[in-house]
């Protein structure tokens, strides 16, 4: 007997194994991150003094690292869209397009760390710089996650198109969903950390 | 994923073997039952080593101050100077053995082995839904498991600051906490991993034919399980990475402003909530609960059906009761903090809610004494240790009743009742339930039955030292001697009319050991020795007992379909006493 | 692999392209209402409501969650329930008028 249902979807619940699996997943992505918002929330509401963000954190350049993301997710869900019209080469593009998207974040992220070091603003200055650096971090580190999965899927991952299409196609709306999260995640750190 | 896929059925064990080798097939494998053994045995051996710490400390109660005897070297200068234990030293095994017990032991036994190896024969899959993914839940569980032993060889060994790693104590703990926090997160990234699995498998892969309602009690307990690691462990893994943080990089996530430490003022900005760990952490560890005490319910309903020859009864208020027991799990954890200060309001609201998700586990426990009712119970090694459960889950269960109200919980809180209640439900409850399911499954794991005389044996020896462990607890709990006292309350004024008590416990514990000789024994001299077993000894009807012993890669010789429900024992009019779900 | 394959994909792709506008176009006011310095609470009403109308837009349109299946929508709404619990209940702990410590 062969794993059902990692091409079709199963009739009675309508899902295929890999969509029903990452949303499990995400949900407890949810979870992860409900906990770090929660801390940060409870902290700021006990704290005596508690910056804006505004006052110390780059704000422009986190608007650009918005834009940057946001395109990225575009261009994941238009390679997604460029499989259903059959079009490889045009997936291609468009995940890769992700992929560098993707660098770009992290290297502006990097630029913004870097600065903050330079200052003397370590996540032992205060509480606020705690919580930043370990929120952006811990995004930042499923940023390098999305990063990999999706080199493997524009690389040696993309043979299966050739020999199992139904399957790559859901592979790769499924890295999809999970790069869309880190995108969501994001939408709210930024207002969070940066304007408030 | 798919090696196998071309080959016809018949020869699917055989060919598999022969094309992948020992590694693939052994030690890296990708299929559910190898992982399933492997976390059986890995887990099995993490309880005993479990166990031995407590055997060790239980030294230390009942004669502070004496070397160890025979073993009392081996732990070292630093630990124990002459045999005789620091306090250092207990204060690590006490947080050890929780740890262990646990996240190393109990847990991997009942979702990672019971849960991988018969969730998948039990609904009619050929595997788990990804096995790539299995594997790697299983490798993590290992590598944090590694990470935890290791810490006990580090300078200021391991984790000291109790299984709960409350802050600020654990923050400025030695490094043996940051071991401890490096390998929880393995452990939750594996547990994360190995629930997502489950759920997947069971609701994407049933077999044809076979409705949830038709699901036998052991998948929803698992599915249920799965639902609380799934949602609950995350929180953990946030704090785990806020108090690393705490420990690496100097924040302050759980260091109030102005602590001072052996009249040192600390460094910190300050400014963080000790409490904040403690939400997070018991937003799991109440989950948790449920999580070592569910698969042990599924596993003990199982087992009485098929002793008593007759359907459960109320499976569905089990389902139910088990739904919404899982749900509740997830508000009551400050049930554990009615001593932090916390306001009338919100106290109320947590005890509201703990006296509600006793309804749920009563329920479940009522359905199973009242499917005794009538039975003509066959008494089986599994079914002795599955009767056992009942009774000993009923007192680990109603002497959780005091706890969960605040009044009755400022005295009883963090003494020796505690550790009596929980222990009566951890221990004879869910361990028993665990052995009675080791007993069970046997058979179709290894092709041989255990010996039932040394089953025997086991049984009753553990059953009543046991007892003698955790009953005087409730005795020096309601004293109000603390857990927390290495030698044992010998100091402790509260502790003196109850002192004697302690050598009553170690002497148990000891003879609980002894007692598992047989087992250990039986466990390994079966695998060659034992009794040959049929593909279905017990007359079972659910679908893991379908095929062949042991099954093979792919597990069914051919798609099995459901036609009934998962207990049709003793049907009228039906040629033998057993229906299985898959025959026509 | 769903539904998808018989729409016509040129309405899914412009679909998705006006979402992307959308997550612009309230970036920049998110951002632009941040320099207002308005108080705190209305900054905060403000900001999280612009957050989740592009958090809507993400899950829903790029995530489909629009056209979902029944049992992906009772995982999240059980999820958001604990989240919710996981959020609030630790809030109470430290706002609770009866608080002793």
């Amino acid at each position: 007997m062969q794993i059902p249902y990692n091409a079709v979807e199963r009739p009675d619940t309508g899902l295929y194994n890999a969509k029903l699996g990452i949303w499990l997943f995400l949900a407890s992505e949810v979870m992860l991150f409900g906990a770090l918002f929660s801390s940060l929330v409870l902290l700021r509401v006990n704290a005596t003094t508690w910056p804006h963000g505004w006052e110390i954190l780059n704000v422009p350049l986190a608007t650009v690292n918005t834009i940057v993301l946001i395109s990225s997710s575009v261009t994941m869900v238009m390679s997604w869209a460029s499989l259903l019209e059959k079009n490889f080469a045009k997936f291609r593009r468009y995940l890769g397009g992700t992929i560098l998207f993707a660098f770009v974040f992290l290297v502006i992220k990097a630029f913004e760390y870097g600065a903050k070091f330079e200052h003397g603003l370590l996540p032992s200055t205060s509480n606020f710089f705690a919580t930043y650096f370990t929120m952006t971090g811990l995004h930042g580190l499923h940023v390098i996650g999305g990063i990999i999965v999706n080199i493997y899927l524009w690389g040696p991952g993309s043979k299966m198109w050739t020999t199992d299409p139904a399957r790559f196609i859901n592979r790769i709306e499924v890295a999809g969903l999970y790069w869309h999260f880190v995108d969501l995640v994001w939408i709210f750190l930024f207002p969070i950390l940066y304007l408030l | 994923m798919e090696h196998v896929a071309t080959a016809p059925h018949t020869d699917h064990a055989h060919l598999h073997e022969e094309e992948l080798g020992f590694l693939r097939n052994y030690i890296f494998s990708v299929d559910h039952k190898v992982i399933g053994i492997q976390y059986g045995i890995t887990s099995l051996l993490f309880l005993l080593f479990g166990f031995s710490l407590m055997m060790v400390m239980r030294w230390q109660l009942a004669y502070p101050g004496q070397p160890i005897p025979y073993i009392g070297e081996w732990f070292g200068e630093m630990n124990a100077p002459g045999g005789i234990m620091l306090p250092e030293f207990y204060n690590q095994l006490g947080a050890m053995h929780g740890t262990i017990m646990v996240f190393l032991g109990v847990v991997p036994l009942a979702v990672g082995a019971f849960g991988n190896y018969l969730v998948p024969l039990m609904v009619g899959a050929p595997d788990m839904a990804f096995p790539k993914l299995n594997a790697t839940s299983y490798w993590s569980y290992f590598v944090g498991g590694v990470v935890m032993l290791a810490s006990f060889f580090i300078p200021g060994g391991a984790a000291n600051s109790g299984w709960t790693s409350y802050a600020p104590l654990s923050v400025i703990a030695t490094a043996g906490q940051t071991y401890w926090l490096i390998g929880m997160v393995f452990l939750i990234t594996s547990s994360l991993l190995g629930s997502m699995n489950i759920i997947v498998t069971i609701i994407q892969l049933r077999a044809k034919g076979l409705t949830f309602m038709r699901l036998p009690f052991f998948v929803w307990a698992q599915l249920v399980t799965s639902f609380l690691l799934l949602l609950a462990f995350p929180p953990l893994e946030a704090a785990g990475i806020l108090q690393l943080m705490d420990r690496l990089a100097g924040t302050s996530f759980f260091m109030p402003s102005g602590l001072i430490v052996s009249g040192v003022p600390m460094e910190n900005s300050g400014g963080g909530s000790v409490l904040l760990w403690q939400h997070l952490f018991w937003f799991l560890a109440h989950p948790e609960v449920y999580v070592l005490i569910l698969p042990a319910m599924g596993i003990v309903a199982e087992i009485i059906a098929n002793n008593t020859r007759k359907p459960l009864w109320g499976y569905r208020s089990l389902v139910y009761a088990t739904v919404f027991l899982g749900f509740m799990s997830f508000i009551v954890w400050a049930h554990h903090m009615f001593l932090t200060g916390m306001g009338t309001t919100i106290s109320t609201f947590f005890q509201t809610t703990t006296m509600i998700i006793s309804i749920p586990s009563v329920i479940i426990l009522t359905a199973l004494i009242i499917s005794l009712w009538g039975g003509s119970i066959r008494f089986s090694v599994p079914m002795l240790f599955a009767l056992a459960f009942l009774p000993m889950f009923g007192i680990g269960g109603l002497t959780g009743l005091p706890l969960g109200l605040a009044p009755t919980d400022i005295h009883l809180h963090d003494t020796y009742y505690v550790i009596g209640h929980f222990h009566y439900v951890v221990a004879p409850g869910t361990l028993f339930a665990l052995f009675a399911g080791i007993y069970f499954w046997y058979p179709k794991v290894v092709g041989r039955s255990m010996n039932s005389t040394l089953g025997k044996i086991h049984f009753w020896g553990s059953f009543v030292s046991i007892n003698f462990i955790f009953m005087p607890m409730f005795i020096q709990g309601l004293a109000g001697v603390s857990r927390r006292l290495y030698d044992g309350g010998a100091q402790y004024t509260h502790a003196q009319g109850v002192l004697y008590l302690n050598e009553v416990m170690s002497v148990a514990a000891w003879t609980l050991g002894l007692f598992q000789i047989p087992f250990i024994f039986n466990f390994f001299w079966s695998i060659w020795k034992g009794k040959k077993a049929a593909d279905n000894p017990w007359e079972s009807t659910t679908l893991e007992w379908q095929t062949p012993t042991p099954p093979g890669h792919g597990n069914f010789l051919k798609e099995p379909v459901v036609v009934r429900g998962p207990y049709e024992y003793s049907l009228p009019g039906a040629s033998k006493d057993f229906s299985p779900q898959s025959e026509s | 692999m769903s539904d998808f394959h018989s729409i016509d994909s040129r309405t899914h792709v412009r679909k998705y392209l006006y979402v992307f506008y959308s997550l612009m176009v309230l970036t920049v006011v998110t951002v632009s209402v941040s320099y207002v310095h308005l108080p705190f609470i209305a900054a905060l009403i403000v900001a999280l409501i612009i957050a989740s109308i592009k958090a809507a837009l993400v899950a829903g349109y790029f995530m489909h969650l629009i056209s979902e299946r029944k049992m992906i929508y009772a995982l999240l709404v059980l999820t958001v329930v604990f989240f919710v619990a996981l959020m609030f209940l630790p809030m109470l702990h430290h706002s609770d008028p009866g608080m002793v410590g």
